[in-house]
């Protein structure tokens, strides 16, 4: 594939097969962050269903997604909500509507993903240290710096920690998988559907 | 040498609006054979077809071309107007100028040289008719019913009780089907099995109703009016006739741990038993898996029991023919399993509801037998589990139902009424719980069906949330359900002690494989057809064999009784004369030239073929040949594709005509 290629709302979302939705809940039922939500899975998919995008990408909701998938994995329609959440992501990042109070989880997945190009799986002591260095100096906060310290002996117990992270042999081929995923730019309105 | 009539109809602004009718009259007029060719406004109103009667008389017509709509809306209108006017009907044919022409086309002037086309195929066509006369078949005036649940029921005294024959096959012991275990019933809240159970008996004392129980179908031969059925009657291990149905055999039995089939395997039976107190015939049955003597080799104590020598270990299947002219095919439903049967299904279980692993999820019909008096818990609520009463239950609605993702798209149709009777059921008797629904839509149209959901809802306080459940777990003894509630946007934890399923309703088990046998149609879903949605409800497009109840598509108990009436009503039909009428159109082999390949027998989907033999006046055979029963043929016209020798042809729609029509247009 040669050059960007733009695919509009319509093509991304039919993917996700959002016209489906019957609104039963199911989503929200099984989600396991749904009690943080500003607005719940299903009423995010409802609002891509009215065309609503912009009212969608600015819910606090599409930035507590663990993209646990349950909801897509459940639903009786087969509509893949956990993809409908990443293209919200996608598209509020890229129109810089991202909410201010989020800028932390923002930087957090660009950390993760700089993580993952760099060295093709995640390298968990450099991706925290650089998620933390990057986000002490917006602001400043000592005591955020230092929250999360208690948690390494324990993961470090659990395997779930390593100093050293491994790097994947083929690393073009990551290379190849990012280019082509910053070729797509997502083209939502940015109006509101009234 | 023909005289053909034209009738060009206007269809008010539907044809003429398209197409010039007036311009078609005179460019057909000229046509071989053709001596008249008139248009008018509606050719089917009353003054149209006393026009079309005059010119057959006047013009002394030898065949009618009508050029209007399609064949399936009016032809028989017009054959009826041209026999009255003393023309054999199926001297009539129709050219299809709406849906094939003015509806599809917008060109004025292309549309009517299209129907000035298709009026001359037609006149080709009507060139080559012959004077048809319809067959006569004789009947057997006896019914067959397939299934002895409620529509069975209804289906069979009402046949019977217009003094036919009705033989009445029901594969478990007991006729009652699945009403006959449900506690009580929507909207009135009346005991399922006190309105049912005389129904019940008088199926068992009709004079006019032979009742095979414990017997299925097994194979279906012959046609419509002539059906030739072979009914396998399982080895009971009872005799009929000796048996008193005392219960000195099923009080005396020593196996008495075995899972009740009646009460969907939460309740005890013996090994000899009838499947519940009211069964009709009141006569027990043996379960051979069970029982001590098959199994072991000793017992036999029913045997010493029984006063009446009734028990017969020797007691083998029993293998009935029953000649019948019609078939009621009644077989009902089976409630979608979460967990079990799903490979061969093809469904997806519900692994997350936790159903088959968690014994307090139950599904609609086991929350039945736990209300119902005549259940394993005498009528107490009582969780399966551990017998205490729950004080918290979840009904969930919808499972299996409307859920693509699982198999199944459809309404199950009677889950949001059963549900809103079940809270109601648990409130009365557990005066203080609480009944949670979750729902997604609540349908309940019908009459007072709304009325009563609202009751469940404001007097019996059932709480309902509009949501589906995402999980099932069990923690501490309690089923936590995790579901939401979309009207206030937030998730929604419960800690039941039962959960109830609204289980999706299927086609009862082997129900694919019997309309195979009649050849009758069904749906993805295993449904069986019926003939016409609106129309034709009750019959299948196999002549001579109907449908009603649960068999047909989802339906409660007034629907499945009015369509078993319905179904009944048109057996009536047919036996209200000694010879069945049929349209010729049928097929028919040219024996002289048949090379006897039997090409057509294989191919013909109606088996409407068979194997002849012609033989001389010694008796000595002559040939081999190929002969179609006019009773079984639907006139598809298959055989007369396949016939390597052009032996078969279809009357009406004969080879000849077919291509008459062709050479015209070229």
């Amino acid at each position: 594939m040669s050059g960007n290629s733009h695919a509009t709302e319509s093509d991304v979302f039919s993917e996700a097969n959002v016209a489906a939705c019957y609104q039963c809940g199911k989503c929200s039922a099984g989600c396991p962050m749904a009690e943080h939500m500003d607005l719940l899975p299903n009423q995010l998919v409802r609002l891509v269903q009215m065309g609503r995008f912009d009212r969608a990408m600015r819910a606090e909701a599409i930035w507590k997604c663990v993209s646990c998938v349950t909801c897509s994995t459940r639903c009786p329609k087969s509509v893949d909500c956990a993809a409908v959440l990443d293209l919200l992501r996608q598209a509020a990042f890229e129109q810089g509507k991202v909410p201010p109070s989020r800028r932390r989880t923002l930087l957090f997945q660009q950390a993760f993903l700089d993580n993952i190009r760099r060295n093709g799986r995640v390298c968990e002591l450099e991706l925290i240290g650089v998620f933390k260095t990057k986000a002490f100096a917006k602001d400043w906060d000592l005591l955020k710096l230092m929250e999360d310290a208690p948690l390494a002996p324990k993961l470090m117990r659990r395997r779930k920690f390593h100093f050293r992270g491994e790097r994947v042999k083929d690393r073009g081929l990551v290379k190849r998988i990012f280019d082509r995923c910053n070729s797509i730019k997502l083209d939502l309105a940015t109006s509101e559907n009234s | 040498m023909s005289r053909i009539g034209i009738f060009i109809c206007w269809c008010g602004e539907n044809i003429a609006r398209n197409v010039d009718v007036e311009r078609a009259a005179a460019e057909v007029a000229d046509l071989p054979g053709v001596v008249c060719s008139v248009a008018y406004k509606y050719m089917c109103s009353d003054p149209g077809q006393s026009l079309m009667r005059q010119k057959i008389v006047s013009e002394r017509l030898t065949g009618v071309v009508v050029a209007s709509c399609s064949p399936h809306m009016h032809l028989r209108t017009f054959r009826k107007a041209a026999a009255m006017a003393g023309l054999n009907p199926y001297l009539v044919e129709m050219a299809n100028i709406r849906e094939h022409c003015s509806w599809v086309h917008h060109d004025r002037q292309q549309a009517t040289t299209k129907a000035v086309e298709l009026i001359r195929m037609s006149v080709a066509k009507v060139r080559a008719n012959a004077a048809l006369q319809p067959i006569s078949i004789p009947i057997t005036r006896r019914a067959l019913v397939i299934g002895g649940g409620v529509a069975g029921i209804q289906a069979a005294l009402d046949i019977a009780d217009s003094g036919r024959e009705v033989v009445l096959v029901e594969r478990e012991p007991s006729i009652g089907g699945k009403m006959a275990g449900l506690s009580e019933t929507f909207p009135t809240l009346d005991c399922s099995q006190c309105i049912l159970t005389p129904r019940m008996v008088d199926v068992g004392q009709h004079p006019n109703i032979r009742l095979y129980t414990y017997s299925e179908v097994e194979g279906v031969e012959g046609y419509v009016g002539n059906f030739k059925v072979t009914v396998r009657k399982k080895a009971r291990y009872v005799d009929m006739d000796a048996c008193t149905g005392c219960g000195q055999c099923w009080n005396a039995c020593p196996s008495k741990k075995n899972l009740s089939e009646f009460d969907y395997q939460m309740g005890n039976r013996t090994a000899i038993y009838v499947p519940f107190p009211q069964a009709v015939p009141a006569r027990p049955v043996i379960d051979r898996d069970a029982c001590l003597h098959f199994l072991k080799g000793k017992c036999g104590i029913c045997a010493k029991k029984c006063a009446a020598n009734a028990v017969k270990f020797d007691d083998q299947d029993e293998v009935i023919t029953e000649e019948v002219g019609a078939i009621v095919v009644a077989t009902g439903f089976k409630l979608y399993s979460i967990d079990r049967d799903q490979a061969s299904s093809k469904l997806a279980g519900y692994g997350e509801y936790g159903y088959g692993q968690y014994p307090d999820v139950v599904d609609a019909l086991q929350f039945e037998r736990i209300v119902s008096a005549s259940g394993p818990t005498g009528g107490e609520i009582r969780r399966p589990s551990d017998g205490q009463q729950p004080k918290s239950v979840v009904f969930i609605s919808c499972v299996g139902s409307r859920d693509n993702a699982k198999g199944i798209s459809y309404c199950s149709k009677i889950c949001c009424m059963y549900t809103a009777k079940h809270t109601m059921l648990y409130k009365h008797k557990v005066h203080d719980g609480q009944a949670h629904v979750f729902y997604m839509d609540i349908r309940s149209g019908g009459k007072n069906y709304d009325e009563f959901v609202r009751r469940a809802i404001e007097q019996d306080g059932a709480h309902y949330h509009r949501g589906r459940v995402s999980k099932i777990t069990q923690e501490n003894g309690k089923l936590i359900v995790r579901g939401v509630d979309t009207l206030v946007g937030e998730p929604l934890t419960i800690e039941a002690d039962l959960v109830v399923l609204a289980s999706a309703m299927q086609p009862a088990g082997g129900a694919t494989e019997l309309a195979q046998k009649l050849n009758v149609g069904y749906d993805e879903f295993g449904f069986l057809s019926e003939s016409h949605p609106k129309l034709r409800p009750v019959e299948t497009n196999a002549a001579g064999v109907f449908v009603c109840g649960a068999c047909q598509g989802p339906k409660d108990i007034p629907e499945s009784v009015a369509q078993a009436s319905a179904a009944a009503g048109k057996v009536l039909v047919m036996f209200s004369n000694e010879q069945l009428s049929r349209e010729p159109e049928v097929a028919r082999i040219n024996e002289t030239n048949c090379a006897a390949c039997f090409a057509c027998v294989r191919a013909c989907p109606y088996n409407a073929i068979e194997r002849a033999e012609v033989r001389d006046r010694k008796g000595q055979l002559v040939k081999r040949t190929a002969r179609v029963n006019p009773g079984l043929c639907m006139g598809c016209g298959t055989c007369v594709a396949i016939c390597p020798s052009k032996s078969a042809d279809l009357e009406g729609f004969t080879e000849q005509q077919v291509y008459a029509m062709v050479e015209s247009l070229v």
